[in-house]
């Protein structure tokens, strides 16, 4: 049990000290990287480090973002804090690779891929190389998801513990306001002012609901941080919980998400046992417990009061706002309804405060926009850039530009309720001002 | 309210252990008088429900609506909206090609036809056998592998129509 805040630091400072064997190898995980063969290569680098007993650990991790290089590895030396990205690895490689990585040397034989994002919260900035900024991803790729060590490790839990002990939940509100978070679900809605309504709601019980529908064909990165990060998510909600005066969390996901609902059950299950969610947590007051419901193969389930609905066990139908559901929401009760990219935002913001946040990304939407690069680039993946970077800095500079190098002619963002953004608009910088001009939407 | 039917016996009659594994499921659910609080509870059942029996038969139907106070026209309506559950049996192996944009852009239309074509059943449709059935998904997630087929649990990325045998064959 982690029942207080000095154990919490005391453990993650543990988690640091412990020696590492001299080399990490990081095995890419998610759904389709396994479509991708990535278990027969991480099976094959087992029985090799096991047969030469190299000093090598493996770590099975989440999406690392690099679709259009799976399977995907990344070799760490940890002596020199050296790391290699290995694309397209095949069977045949993976001798070498350990054999290599023991030696702190690269494989001459195999694909290098070249890491294309920094870290804000590991105060790196951008290089021409390096335009992406991790925030939300900030975890996934890097630790395994089933172990809650490995998140703790990362600073895991600590925003909950800082605003339990350290702040109100007034100043909860105030830090998200001030930070300028707005919805990553489509909407933008600034997430601090909805929570503010939902606090002011007298009530003998609120809810928060993440909304992990993800309906819009062709975006999976919600899927991408519930598959690597579950914890980031779940910690953010209970932090919603705090500051709106709420004790229980729903998250809604997709039933086409098996792996996402397999990680997120045991990522709860493994927070409960250690006192981060579930009666008083952390050895404070505040109790908070987090359930899952699951969607049933419905697009409009996305929107936030037809997935109330289907929480509540009825047609998944949307119905007319007001009454806004901060207000009225699940069974009639306050109920905050964010996306899971933006509870993925706000641990970060709470660590590193509402100035850091809002030095990324524009005045108007602050931070990281995910994007799901899909359908003719070379470089399909996952990229996360600061709000205000180009499409075509995005489909030149990240996805490497249109597949057999021909021309241009449309993107198109935001899904169906989204719309196409044609060449002549590809300088635009994006945001949810911009988009909106140009008739789409994030 | 509920259906006058002994329900469980006459799922019983479809298979009892499933009957079984169904009721202690919904024996487990924290349920109470209050029909709107049980209602939270019939999507969940319902998948259960269908990852035991494959399909929802009418009598699970009432099953389940009898076990959570509902009515068989809630339940029903429920199942109905949903796309993700069927009340058709379907077949062992359940061939899902994503028909989402991803997919649909990198020629899932093909795979359809081509599934169609080795098959000899249509969208939507099982095999006199029981053996296959063959569905169109929502986007799976896995856009980058587009397009996707995914046979019950397993998914296959990046699908040429000459993969099509293969992924039949897999079905063993
Ligand atoms: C048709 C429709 C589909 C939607 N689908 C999603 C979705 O898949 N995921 C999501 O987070 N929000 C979706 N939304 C937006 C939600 O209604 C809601 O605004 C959002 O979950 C609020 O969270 P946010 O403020 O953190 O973005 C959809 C809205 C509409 C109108
Ligand atoms: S989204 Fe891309 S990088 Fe992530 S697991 Fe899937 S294929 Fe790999
Ligand atoms: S559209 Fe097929 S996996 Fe996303």
């Amino acid at each position: 049990m982690i029942d207080s805040p000095a154990k919490l630091k005391s453990h993650a400072e543990n988690l640091s000290k412990n020696s590492k064997p001299a080399t990490t190898i990081l095995v890419s995980l998610g759904t389709c990287g396994i479509a991708a063969g990535t278990r027969p290569i991480n099976d094959m680098l087992k029985a090799e480090i096991a047969s030469r007993k190299a000093d090598i650990e493996i770590v099975e991790v989440g999406c690392m973002g690099l679709c259009h290089s799976e399977p995907t590895i990344e070799v760490i030396s940890n002596a020199s804090g050296k790391s290699v990205i290995y694309g397209k690895v095949k069977t045949d490689q993976v001798a070498a690779i350990v054999e290599t990585a023991s030696k702190g040397i690269e494989a001459a034989s195999c694909t290098v891929v070249n890491r294309s994002w920094f870290y804000p919260e590991e105060n790196e900035t951008a290089t021409p190389e390096r335009i992406q900024a991790r925030i939300v991803l900030k975890n996934t790729g890097k630790i395994n998801p089933e172990i809650l060590d490995h998140y703790l490790a990362q600073k895991g839990y600590q925003a909950l513990s800082k605003v339990l002990f350290d702040m109100t939940p007034q100043q909860v509100i105030d830090t998200v306001i001030e930070s300028g978070l707005r919805g990553r679900g489509g909407g933008g809605f600034p997430t601090g002012k909805k929570w503010a309504f939902a606090a002011a709601q007298k009530a003998d019980q609120k809810y928060v609901l993440c909304n992990a529908d993800e309906g819009d064909p062709g975006a999976f990165m919600d899927r991408a941080v519930l598959e690597g990060d579950p914890h980031s998510v779940l910690e953010a909600m209970a932090i919603t919980g705090y500051a709106i005066g709420s004790d229980t969390g729903v998250i809604y996901i997709r039933a086409e998400y098996p792996l996402a609902v397999k990680r997120l059950e045991i990522a709860i299950d493994q927070a409960k046992k250690q006192g981060l969610l579930g009666k008083n947590i952390l050895g404070s007051k505040f109790s908070f417990d987090i359930m899952i419901k699951y969607g049933a193969g419905a697009f409009v389930c996305g929107e936030e009061t037809a997935l109330i609905h289907s929480v509540e066990g009825k047609r998944g139908e949307p119905t007319v706002k007001p009454p806004f559901p901060a207000i009225e929401g699940l069974w009639k009760k306050p109920t905050v309804v964010n996306n899971v990219e933006t509870f993925a935002n706000v641990c970060a913001i709470i660590r590193n405060g509402a100035p850091w946040f809002k030095k990324i990304g524009t005045p108007g939407s602050p931070g990281t926009k995910v994007f799901a690069l899909a359908g003719k680039v070379k470089k399909v993946g996952l990229v996360e850039v600061p709000m205000g970077t180009t499409l075509r800095q995005i489909i030149f500079n990240v996805g490497g530009g249109i597949m057999n190098d021909r021309k241009f002619k449309a993107v198109q963002t935001g899904g169906p309720s989204g719309g196409c953004i044609k060449f002549d608009q590809l300088d635009t910088e994006i945001d949810y001002e911009s988009l909106k001009r140009l008739g789409s939407m994030m | 309210m509920s259906c006058p039917i002994n329900s469980k016996a006459e799922m019983a009659k479809l298979s009892p252990e499933k009957a079984e594994e169904l009721d202690v499921y919904l024996t487990s659910l924290p349920l109470t008088d209050d029909r709107e609080r049980n209602r939270g509870f019939l999507i969940q059942s319902l998948h259960k429900a269908q990852e035991i029996f494959t399909y929802l038969p009418s009598v699970v139907q009432i099953h389940v609506a009898n076990r959570l106070g509902l009515h068989l026209a809630e339940v029903y309506g429920v199942i109905s909206f949903y796309s993700y559950f069927t009340d058709k049996p379907v077949g062992r192996y359940k061939i899902n090609i994503c028909t989402g944009t991803a997919c649909f852009v990198k020629g899932a239309d093909k795979l359809v036809e081509e599934f169609q074509r080795y098959l000899g059943i249509k969208l939507g449709e099982t095999g006199t056998d029981g053996k296959f059935s063959l569905t169109g998904l929502r986007c799976v997630g896995a856009c980058s592998m587009a397009p996707v087929v995914m046979v019950n649990d397993r998914v296959y990325g990046n699908v040429t129509t000459k993969m099509v045998p293969e992924i039949i064959s897999d079905c063993k």
